[in-house]
């Protein structure tokens, strides 16, 4: 799995919640070290739920995940920690920043459980503001902040560590369409370093942006196009 | 699929740490986004720790006054007492033996009473004999006071004028039954049959609380005018202070080379050492509330903290999705609920340590707390915190991330 170079890859994977209800069946997909795809779908179309298995924060009822080399199914608690830590940053919907605490700390605390010491994480905390262009905004809590520019500092969160995938789920959905486009723009230009993209949008307009598109419906995969 | 842009794959997986600072900044972080909250919930603990905190505090205050006091009095001082024979009746000291003593090696100071049986001390010569209030007549010896360690209230000790005339000096007790509270312009009592010029109040004797009730005559007045027998009824003997052994197992032999098996020899300073340990001794009710109060504390904190955890679930979540471990989300609420009840500890110290210096001054005793407070309360508190927490952190780590993210 590691030699071909794909960063994520799931095999078969189901995942069953309590009561029978089926939120992935049999979803089979393969995403290459370094590719931006756009997850598309109705909600209820299993998308949020195939995220949260590619981040590793669940596992499947059934099936094979591996992510960056890692076999999921079969992996430990801390280690699956450690390449959450390490190796995957998160971009939600509706940010999740701590309301009390300064957007370069928030950046920081994104780097907390690497290990890393405060001033390190600091210094990646700045550098990665500086790059969402916030570099202005260090010190302003989230409250004084625009809804695009919390985001902003929710991306810079996910990247202060460099992780080689990044997984968004509807990044946009609580910010208007200028600023969503921004989000989406910033998205595109920080992963083209190398890191790996996955996207949930329900915005077509947004998807057609991704050089690749998968479409769910009733937890299946139902089209998987390149642009 | 190409693999051209992919970044190099890791064989090994860093592990997620979160070193002990990094958890105390996180815990700290906590508790100064719910300053009210956790100030509310330290209180419980900070009475609970003060409550105890004052107890131990004010019994050691006071026992720390007693043993200045013991201090000062000495506790070089002996007591020679006939005792008692096999059948259960009293011994008789020889008249001897206070010259015998007197002459002893390391001893300072000696001072001898004699009781008088046949003699009872009124106010006056009208009131029924038999009322005598509890007071005994003892003849003693000139330096009695400078002996058992205590002074005069007013007036003088017997001298050697005493020898010749009809004074007696009153024990403070024995004063206040009497209701004379000083002396000079003729104040008499009536002794036996005849009337004696009191020439002295003494202060309490604290080391020998007997001499309060008892006035005292010299001892060659009580020998013309009561036939009293030259046989002491107490000898009290200073020794060298660091002496105190020898000369105390050597006074029975000296006091009655024939009987030494009956004479008694006693220490009275032990008798006030163990009333100033049985001080020590904490009030075991108090602290019994104390540790109420601490338990009442440790359940306020274990509910905020179980409520704390439903309250942060999407904290929780994000946490877990930044690569927290369950065991570094448990951790973290164990840090926070220690944390809390050690700060509450450290203000109950303070509050502790407050209420025994009002005690202290109000008391006018020296402020004492003990050192292992110091240390106790503050462990303690950490101890009660990381009890009350385990429960909630143990529901916070199980708390499935995705759930914890959707709120």
């Amino acid at each position: 799995m590691t030699e071909t170079g794909v960063a994520m890859a799931l095999d078969e994977v189901a995942k069953e919640y309590p009561g029978g209800v089926f939120a992935l069946r049999g979803v089979s997909v393969e995403i290459p070290g370094g590719d931006q795809v756009a997850v598309v779908g109705p909600s209820g179309s299993g998308k949020t739920t195939m995220l949260t298995i590619l981040g590793t924060l669940e596992r499947p009822s059934s099936g094979q995940v591996h992510v960056a080399g890692c076999d999921v199914v079969q992996a430990s608690d801390g280690e699956l920690a450690g390449l959450r830590a390490h190796e995957i940053g998160f971009v939600f919907q509706s940010f999740h920043l701590q309301e009390s605490t300064s957007a370069v700390d928030n950046v920081a605390n994104g780097m907390l459980y690497t290990g890393a010491r405060g001033s390190v994480r600091r210094e990646a905390a700045r550098a990665a503001l500086d790059r969402v262009g916030l570099g202005h905004r260090l010190d302003h809590r989230p409250t004084q902040l625009s809804g695009g520019e919390r985001q902003r500092v929710a991306i810079a969160r996910a990247l202060a560590k460099r992780p080689t995938i990044i997984l968004a789920d509807e990044p946009t959905g609580n910010l208007d369409s200028k600023s969503g486009g921004d989000i989406i723009t910033l998205l595109h230009e920080l992963a083209s370093d190398g890191a790996t993209l996955v996207l949930i949008t329900h915005d077509a307009a947004i998807a057609g942006s991704f050089g690749r598109q998968i479409r769910m419906r009733d937890g299946e995969i139902v089209g998987d196009e390149r642009s | 699929m190409s693999s051209a842009a992919a970044p190099p794959i890791r064989t090994r997986i860093d592990r997620a740490r979160l070193p002990p600072r990094e958890l105390l900044g996180a815990a700290l972080q906590g508790l100064r986004t719910r300053k009210l909250r956790a100030a509310l919930s330290a209180l419980g603990i900070a009475i609970g720790i003060g409550a105890m905190v004052a107890v131990v505090g004010v019994s050691s205050s006071s026992q720390a006054q007693l043993l200045a006091e013991i201090d000062s009095l000495g506790t070089n001082l002996l007591t020679v007492t006939p005792g008692q024979t096999f059948t259960g009746n009293n011994e008789v000291l020889p008249a001897a033996s206070v010259p015998m003593i007197g002459g002893m090696g390391n001893v300072l100071r000696d001072a001898a009473i004699y009781q008088l049986s046949n003699a009872v001390v009124l106010r006056t010569p009208f009131v029924p004999a038999q009322q005598t209030g509890g007071i005994g007549v003892d003849a003693a010896g000139q330096n009695l006071p400078e002996v058992v360690g205590t002074s005069m209230s007013s007036g003088h000790f017997l001298g050697p004028v005493s020898d010749r005339y009809p004074e007696a000096v009153l024990g403070a007790q024995a004063a206040s039954v009497l209701q004379i509270t000083q002396v000079g312009g003729h104040v008499m009592v009536y002794l036996g049959s005849r009337w004696f010029t009191v020439v002295g109040i003494m202060k309490s004797a604290l080391l020998d609380t007997s001499l309060d009730s008892t006035v005292f005559i010299s001892l060659p007045v009580a020998e013309r005018m009561f036939g009293a027998a030259p046989n002491p009824s107490e000898i009290y003997v200073r020794a060298n202070q660091n002496d105190v052994t020898p000369v105390s197992n050597l006074l029975a032999p000296t006091a009655d080379p024939q009987n030494s098996s009956g004479v008694d020899v006693s220490r009275p300073s032990d008798a006030l050492e163990a009333r100033a340990a049985a001080k020590g001794q904490f009030t075991t009710l108090l602290l019994g509330l104390g540790a109420v109060a601490l338990l009442v504390g440790a359940i306020g904190i274990a509910n905020i903290m179980v409520i704390s955890v439903l309250e942060r679930r999407s904290e929780i979540g994000l946490r877990r999705a930044l690569g927290a471990k369950r065991s570094h989300i448990s951790a973290q609420f164990l840090a926070e609920s220690a944390l809390l009840a050690a700060l509450g500890a450290v203000v109950g110290l303070g509050l502790g340590a407050g209420a025994t210096e009002v005690y202290s001054v109000a008391r006018n005793e020296p402020f004492v707390v003990p050192l292992y407070a110091l240390i106790a309360a503050p462990s303690a508190g950490l101890l009660i915190g990381t009890l009350a927490g385990l429960y909630p952190a143990g529901k916070a780590a199980r708390l499935s991330p995705t759930e914890a993210l959707r709120v």
